[in-house]
């Protein structure tokens, strides 16, 4: 944000001095120390084998013993089971902040937070804020690196795609009498204060993708999202449209009877909901969309080595078949279905689809979160 | 009449639908599940701590600040007691949420160092500015408090007796408006356990920010803590009144003697 | 929250004051941590929001993000609808609020309900916030129990268009705590009008509404007046409620100042909320002095 604009020298320069002193004094300190006993600097390190091998990476990381992550919830495509799993192995404490933020909230505590103990280690964003932020990341490669396809990592590293999944449409059959499964029936008065996305499409990614869906489904392309921005301008304007975020109580509870979402969220709702009400999940009929979101390491990382340690997990097979359990597509899917290494119980899980979507480019993705951010509140007032 | 039936259906209906819906659980039966759930959460209790350390900061802080202000300038500069009220009431023509981005702002420029220093923990961030919106009621309580009592005939007294400026704050003075210092400190610690605006913008996990996120994930949980939560601010605020009236009797009492 | 329910106990002007005129030497040194403390804690966020409002992002003074947040239709809508809602549920807060006091003043100092009324009165006034959002979607959600009973006698309220989580929502659960807030401003002055006043205007001969008309009314006047204000000011600064209940993407001011400044990376909009912060100050602060000067008025009868 503006932190990075603004010269704030006249204000702080005092402070800056002490600090500059303090800190070369610190660096000098840690320097001799880090000499003296042979350790690494995690937080420069690219990958497990450059910084002496995972069980130094393990054992740096255990002395940290805190893990920040943000905006991981605990229904989403299993990060819960990815928490305790990571703790019970390696006893280290995890912290998930916000676990029900948005990218760019994620983002946002990468830069204000600074260097700060609080600070997120790692973050998991969408496509978009990867690509826009990639300086505020550092370079690793995970030893599985080179099972995730060119199209879905950064050359240097900064950042690669973790899981993914289709747009979907949940449904409270409850409280709908007739469960729409294309974009088009949802214009339909029927569904008068019915339809909500999860969150805002200008600062979430899932939401972000709900609109580009729904493009596909009016004559859009991946090129061209703003039919999708129409569409939901005269769902708005209808009044079929809930400002109400789809989060899992607004769901439970009812506000949101009609959710977009990732199908990974939606299916996990059925389940959670399943002594209250059905909840259906329906990939739309007019729209195949899906999306990877990308992982990322921070490059200001209070615990630099516990937050390479929790990527070596994530795309670990163990952890690529987590997230595969809570109906993710882990981005290593189809290497781990030819070696075998996948859990085959979890994969008969994943929601049908019947057209397998074709994922944006990168320049596709920025054209569109671009336009977003322009029109996007106008469109809704 | 009629205004009485509708005020009770309107004010009691949310307070008995909160309290049913409370008691109604995952599984569609009724029962205690929500509330049994409030023990094995960790977040909760964790942020809970954090509040409580950050209300009784705030406390002590608006205590050592305020109090002896008051009473200096009911003593010492009596001509001075509009302005200093004026200031002390400023806070709330400032809305948290500015307040919230002021801070905000402040973080982003403050410089590694110093916003390691105060931001890297709620306790150093969230203090004291809680101690600034605390201030228009903290001071004036105090000041209600401070001006009922005798207060030049009790410090002169208790300086000719040779006491210092602290024995006559914190023995002849404080127990002598603990009524007015117990609304001060209660309307604080009202005020640090229902403060979400500020410490939810400036990303820390405090007792009412864990509500808010514990009410987008599970409702039933999130609405039996507030059923907790007003029943313990009521629990509180009787206390307190109770507490006060013990005192003010036994200043009567002591008046008869 | 009802922070400024705090203004009603209004403080009648100490007489040592005007005696001893002066101030002794030296003595002003007792209030300079207060002061200071004020300066730094209140003037360092407050400072930060005015430059950041009337600088750009290189810190060259604009006009631009004020100006910004007259000509986008978003936020001038935001705007709309935050005065709106104050508006509304003062008035509201308002009407149902002396109605309520003056039922409960006329059944007598020592009767229950007083007491009962009164100690409520206490307690929701400061029953605002996450707390009272969750307890009105627990009542009037699509599951709430008001909802599920209404739906037994037949009234669908979610296909009335009826939806706790908007604006309407929003006002409803404002109420809940400006008429109790209400309540307790206005009852003092209630109290104040003697019923020897009333004798005396029967006696020579007035009604009932000539009595309301000519003197119960020009005495409450100035403290309805300022009572509507303080719930007014209550209601514009608002936030955590309408938080609770809707989310940041409330399209009321103090969810676009935290939409803004918690920023999209595409465009560096933190000025703009700023500025919306700056406006907001004005608001208050104009109901603040307006209220001060009512105050005074209103405690000339009330001795």
């Amino acid at each position: 944000m503006s932190s990075d604009h603004r010269q704030p020298a006249k204000r702080t320069r005092g402070m800056a001095l002490a600090v500059v002193v303090a800190g070369t004094l610190a660096i000098a300190l840690a320097a001799s120390s880090g000499a003296a006993s042979g350790a690494t600097n995690w937080s420069t390190a690219t990958s497990a084998t450059s910084g002496g091998g995972l069980s130094a990476l393990i054992k740096a990381a255990k002395a940290e013993g805190t893990l920040n992550v943000i905006a991981d919830p605990k229904n989403w495509a299993d990060y819960g089971v990815e928490i305790s799993t990571f703790e019970k192995l390696y006893g280290i404490k995890v912290n998930d902040e916000n676990p029900l933020g948005t990218s760019q909230q994620e983002i946002t505590a990468v830069q204000d937070l600074g260097s700060q103990s609080r600070a997120p280690d790692v973050v998991d964003i969408g496509q978009s804020y990867a690509l826009a932020n990639a300086s505020l990341f550092a370079p690793y490669k995970v030893a599985e690196w080179s099972d995730i396809p060119a199209a879905n990592k950064d050359p240097q590293g900064r950042w690669w795609n973790d899981y993914g999944g289709y747009v979907s449409i949940g449904c409270n059959t409850s409280i709908v009498k007739v469960c729409p499964t294309s974009f088009a029936q949802m214009t339909n008065p029927e569904y008068k204060n019915d339809i909500a996305l999860d969150d805002p499409p200008t600062t979430a990614n899932s939401a972000f993708s709900g609109v580009w869906a729904a493009a596909l489904a009016n004559g859009g392309s991946l090129a061209n999202i703003q039919p999708g921005i129409t569409f939901f301008q005269t769902l708005h304007h209808d009044g079929n449209f809930v400002e109400t975020p789809g989060l899992p109580a607004a769901i439970a509870s009812g506000q949101t009877p009609i959710v977009i979402d990732w199908d990974y969220n939606n299916a996990a709702e059925t389940g959670l909901n399943k002594a209250k009400f059905k909840w259906t999940v329906a990939i739309p009929t007019d729209a195949s969309f899906a999306a990877y979101y990308a992982a990322a390491i921070n490059v200001k990382a209070p615990d630099p080595a516990a937050a390479r340690l929790w990527e070596e997990f994530l795309f670990s097979p163990k952890g690529q078949n987590i997230w595969l359990e809570g109906y993710a597509r882990p981005i290593e899917l189809p290497t781990m279905i030819k070696s075998g290494s996948v859990n085959k119980t979890f994969e008969k899980l994943l929601p049908p689809v019947a057209v397998a979507a074709k994922y944006p480019t990168q320049a596709q993705v920025t054209a569109a979160e671009a336009l977003i951010a322009k029109e996007w509140a106008a469109s809704q007032s | 009449m009629a205004i009485l039936v509708l005020a009770a259906i309107f004010f009691l209906g949310p307070l008995i639908s909160a309290i049913r819906f409370s008691l109604e659980q995952t599984n569609g039966k009724d029962g205690l599940g929500n509330y049994t759930q409030l023990l094995h959460n960790a977040a909760l209790g964790g942020s809970l701590v954090t509040s409580l350390e950050i209300a009784a900061l705030t406390t002590a802080i608006m205590l050592a600040l305020m109090l002896p202000t008051v009473v200096w300038v009911r003593l010492r500069l009596p001509r001075l007691a509009l302005l200093v009220e004026s200031i002390s009431v400023l806070p709330i023509v400032i809305p948290p949420i500015v307040m919230a981005a002021g801070l905000a702002t402040l973080q982003s420029h403050a410089s590694a160092g110093l916003s390691n220093l105060i931001f890297s923990s709620p306790l150093t961030a969230l203090t004291p500015v809680y101690v600034i919106l605390a201030m228009p009621f903290a001071y004036r309580s105090l000041d209600v408090g401070v001006r009922a009592i005798d207060l030049r005939t009790l410090v002169d007294a208790a300086r000719s007796l040779g006491a210092g400026w602290t024995t006559v704050l914190g023995r002849v003075i404080l127990p002598n408006v603990r009524t007015a210092v117990l609304t001060a400190a209660s309307l604080t610690v009202a005020l640090v356990l229902a403060e979400v605006v500020i410490a939810e913008t400036l990303l820390y996990t405090t007792y009412p920010v864990e509500l808010v996120d514990t009410g987008q994930a599970q409702l039933g949980v999130a609405v039996a803590l507030s059923v907790l939560s007003l029943a313990i601010t009521w629990m509180l605020l009787l206390a307190i009144s109770f507490i006060g009236n013990r005192g003010a009797s036994r200043a009567r009492i002591g008046r008869l003697l | 929250m009802g922070s400024v329910a705090v203004l009603e106990q209004s403080l009648p002007e100490d007489p040592a004051a005007r005696r001893r005129r002066g101030i002794p030497r030296g003595a002003w040194v007792g209030i300079v941590p207060f002061t200071l403390y004020v300066l730094v804690f209140l003037g360092g966020p407050l400072y930060e929001v005015i430059y950041g409002a009337f600088t750009t992002t290189g810190g060259s003074l604009t006009w631009h993000n004020f100006s910004q947040t007259f000509s986008q239709p978003e936020y001038r809508s935001a705007f709309e609808e935050s005065l709106k809602i104050s508006v509304v549920t003062s008035l509201l807060g308002g009407f149902f609020g002396v109605w309520l006091a003056c039922a409960v003043v006329t059944a007598g100092p020592r009767s229950p309900l007083r007491r009962i009324v009164g100690s409520g009165a206490g307690v929701l006034a400061y029953f605002a916030g996450v707390p009272l959002a969750f307890a009105f979607i627990a009542t009037l959600g699509r599951y709430g129990e008001a909802t599920t009973l209404l739906g037994h006698v037949g009234i669908d309220l979610g296909a009335s268009g009826f939806d706790i989580s908007s604006l309407t929502g929003v006002e409803l659960a404002y109420v809940y705590f400006q008429v109790p807030l209400m309540v307790l401003l206005i009852t003092p002055a209630l109290e104040g009008l003697r019923p020897e006043w009333r004798e005396a205007a029967t006696g020579l001969g007035a009604s009932t509404f000539g009595y309301i008309r000519h003197v119960a009314a020009p005495v409450l006047a100035p403290a309805i007046l300022g009572g509507l204000l303080l719930l007014f000011g209550n209601a514009f600064a608002a936030y955590a409620t309408s938080y609770a209940l809707v989310g940041i993407y409330v399209n009321l001011v103090p969810g676009w100042i935290q939409q803004l400044i918690s920023g999209n990376v595409l465009v560096d909009e933190n000025g703009i909320g700023l500025a919306l912060g700056v406006e907001m100050i004005v608001v208050i602060a104009v109901v603040m002095v307006a209220y001060g000067l009512l105050q005074r008025r209103a405690t000339r009868w009330l001795r």
